[in-house]
C-alpha cells in the first residue's frame, strides 16, 4: 500500500482572492462585501492528500469550487502541472478537466434520479470521447467492480441505492475518467460511522492503485487524521496554519487550531 | 434512585406489515440526573423509540409495550392528556434548529407558548421568564426580540434548549441537538446541556450516532442495531470493554484523534450469520 510519494506538486494554487457580495439592509438595497478566499496558497503534491479543514463559512468549499474552475476568482492562480487553468480557453480547459475531479459531498443530491448509473459513471468517457463505445462500457463496468459495485448495477438508478453504495457511484464517476487530482468535498459526513469507515479505506486503496492526488475538504478532524498526509486550517477566508498532519495534530501552533483540536468530542473522556 | 421513565417491551411496527419491527422489545430505565445515551446507525430505531415516548409516531406506525413515566402509563393516555405532559414535564429538542423553529415568530414568543400554555404565565412575568431563559442558555435577553434567521446555527440551538427546560421538564430527550452544528460550537452546546442537567436534575435521554459526544456527555449507553437493543451499560463499560459483537465492530469504525487505530468496516456479512441475541438474551437490564 505504502507508495513513494513525491515532492512534485501537482495542484497549486497562488494567493487566491475570491469576494462574495451579499445583499443586506433594507430590500437588499445595500451590499457586504464578504471575502471567501483571503490570500490563500496551496500546493498538493502528486499521490498524497492535503485536507483542508474549516468550520461552516471558512471558505473550504469555494476554495474546493475555485480550485476546479467551477467559480471565478477575483485574482491569484491555480496551477495544474504548472499550467495556469485560468488563462485557458473553454476546450483546452476541458481537456485539463479530464484530470481534474470532484467527489460530491450528497450522494443524494449529486446523481441525476432520471440517469442510469451507467450512464452517470460513463458520461464523462463520452464527453471525453475516451475510446470506442464498446470500450467505453468496458470501463465503466470495471470502475463499478473497482469501487465495490457489481456490473449489474450499471442497469439500475440511483435510488435503488443506499447513501454509501451512492458515494461509491460518484467515486467511480470521478475516477472513471483516470483523473490526477481528485477533490473530495466532505465525500464521508452524510454517511454512518460503518459506512463511511469503508468509504475512506476504499479511497486509500484507490489512491494507492491509480496514484491519484486528493484534496479533502472536511469539518471532522478525526476523518482527516485517517487519511491526509498534509493539512492547511482555513477561518474565515483564511489560511490560519498549514504543515504535515503529525506536527500539526502534535504540536498546534495557531490558538485557533488549538481550539478546533481541543472540541473534538470524546478526547477527555474515556 | 426513582424511574423517571420506565420503557418495557417496546416494540414499534408499521400498520400494514406488522411483522415487520422497526423497533422489537426494547426495554430500559432513565433516572432522574442521569443522561443515557441512545447510539446506533441509521435506521437502528434510535429516533423512533425516542418519538414513541413522546407519542409523536406518524400515524402509520404503531406502538405496543408499556412506556410509564413517573409510574404513570402514558401509551394509553388521550392525545388532550398527552398534551399536558408534553412540553411540561417532557422536552424535547430536535436535530435541525431551523427546521424547528417557526421563521414569522420572533424567538421570543415562541419560548413564551409553552409557558402560557402550561403554566399560565402572561405579562411581564411571561416577559422576566422568557430574558431569565435566554440568559440561562447564553444568549442576551434582548435576543427575545429576534427572528430564528437572526440568529447562528449555535444560536438557534441554544433557543431551541430555552424552549424545552422553559417548564422545567423531568426528562430532556435530544434526538441529534449537535450534528448538524460545527464542532467548537458543538463542545459549548453539549457543555450546556451538561450544566442544565445537573442544575436541574433532568433524566436526559440523548440520541446520537457519534460515539465522541458520547463520551462526552453520556452516563449509560444503549447500543442499538436494526430495532433492537444489543447492549447497555455505564460509559466505561461499553467504551473500554463492549461486550457485543457488534459494539465491537461499531466501535472499531471510529476514526481516533490520534490516527493509530485501523479503521475496520463492520462486516454486516458475518452479523447476518451470526443471530445477534444467541450469546446474549435480550434481558431487560436496569440502567
Amino acid at each position: 500500500m505504502s507508495q513513494e510519494k513525491s515532492n512534485e506538486v501537482t495542484l497549486a494554487a497562488n494567493h487566491l482572492v475570491k469576494t462574495y457580495t451579499q445583499a443586506a439592509g433594507r430590500f437588499g438595497l445595500g451590499s457586504n462585501q464578504i471575502k471567501a478566499l483571503d490570500d490563500v496558497s496551496i500546493a498538493l503534491k502528486a499521490g498524497s492528500t492535503l485536507a483542508v479543514v474549516g468550520e461552516s463559512g471558512s471558505g473550504k468549499s469555494t476554495l474546493a469550487r475555485c480550485l476546479l474552475q467551477l467559480h471565478p476568482f477575483d485574482s491569484g492562480e491555480v496551477l495544474f502541472e504548472g499550467v495556469d487553468l485560468a488563462k485557458l480557453d473553454k476546450n483546452a480547459l476541458r481537456v485539463k478537466r479530464q484530470h481534474l475531479q470532484m467527489v460530491f459531498q450528497d450522494p443524494f443530491a449529486s446523481l441525476n434520479p432520471r440517469m442510469k448509473v451507467g450512464e452517470i459513471v460513463g458520461e464523462g468517457l463520452l464527453i471525453h470521447g475516451l475510446g470506442s463505445a464498446s470500450e467505453q462500457k468496458d470501463k465503466t463496468l470495471q470502475m463499478l467492480v473497482k469501487v465495490g459495485l457489481q456490473a449489474d448495477d450499471a442497469q439500475k438508478y440511483p435510488h435503488q441505492f443506499s447513501g454509501g453504495q451512492r458515494q461509491r457511484i460518484g467515486i467511480a464517476r470521478a475516477l472513471v475518467l483516470q483523473p490526477k487530482v481528485v477533490v473530495c468535498d466532505e465525500p464521508v459526513s452524510a454517511l454512518d460511522v460503518s459506512v463511511q469507515a469503508q468509504i475512506l479505506l476504499l479511497l486509500k486503496e484507490l489512491q494507492a492503485e491509480m496514484n491519484l492526488s486528493y484534496i479533502f475538504i472536511s469539518h471532522d478532524l478525526r476523518v482527516v487524521r485517517h487519511i491526509a498526509d498534509e493539512i492547511v486550517v482555513m477561518n474565515a477566508g483564511k489560511i490560519v496554519e498549514s504543515g504535515s498532519i503529525e506536527a500539526v495534530y502534535s504540536t498546534p501552533q495557531q490558538p485557533y487550531t488549538q481550539q478546533l483540536l481541543s472540541a473534538i468530542p470524546g478526547r477527555k473522556a474515556a | 434512585m426513582t424511574d423517571i421513565l420506565n420503557i418495557d417491551h417496546l416494540s414499534v411496527t408499521p400498520n400494514n406489515a406488522s411483522s415487520r419491527y422497526l423497533v422489537k422489545d426494547v426495554s430500559f430505565k432513565l433516572s432522574a440526573g442521569k443522561t443515557t445515551c441512545i447510539v446506533g446507525e441509521s435506521g437502528s430505531g434510535k429516533s423512533l423509540t425516542a418519538l414513541s415516548v413522546m407519542g409523536l409516531l406518524s400515524n402509520q406506525l404503531q406502538a405496543q409495550g408499556s412506556i410509564q413515566f413517573q409510574g404513570q402509563e402514558i401509551t394509553k393516555l388521550s392525545s388532550k392528556a398527552l398534551q399536558s405532559i408534553r412540553g411540561a414535564k417532557i422536552g424535547m429538542i430536535f436535530q435541525e434548529p431551523m427546521t424547528s423553529l417557526n421563521p414569522v415568530l420572533t424567538v421570543g414568543y415562541q419560548i413564551g407558548e409553552s409557558l402560557t400554555a402550561h403554566l399560565g404565565l402572561k405579562g411581564i412575568a411571561l416577559k422576566d421568564k422568557i430574558a431569565a431563559l435566554l440568559t440561562q442558555v447564553g444568549i442576551p435577553p434582548e435576543r427575545a426580540n429576534s427572528y430564528p434567521d437572526e440568529l447562528s446555527g449555535g444560536q438557534r440551538q441554544r433557543v431551541m434548549i430555552a424552549m424545552s427546560i422553559a417548564c422545567e421538564p423531568l426528562l430532556l430527550i435530544a434526538d441529534e441537538p449537535t450534528t448538524a452544528l460545527d464542532v467548537t460550537v458543538q463542545a459549548q452546546i453539549l457543555k450546556l446541556l451538561d450544566v442544565l442537567k445537573t442544575r436541574m436534575n433532568m433524566a436526559m435521554l440523548f440520541i446520537t450516532h457519534d460515539f465522541g459526544v458520547v463520551a462526552d456527555i453520556a452516563d449509560d449507553v444503549i447500543v442499538m442495531f436494526r430495532g433492537e437493543i444489543v447492549e447497555t451499560g455505564s460509559r466505561q463499560d461499553v467504551l473500554n470493554n463492549p461486550k457485543h459483537p457488534y459494539t465491537k465492530a461499531l466501535l472499531a469504525c471510529v476514526p481516533d484523534v490520534e490516527g493509530k487505530k485501523e479503521l475496520k468496516p463492520i462486516d454486516y456479512a458475518w452479523l447476518n450469520e451470526n443471530p445477534l441475541n444467541e450469546n446474549q438474551p435480550n434481558e431487560k437490564v436496569a440502567l
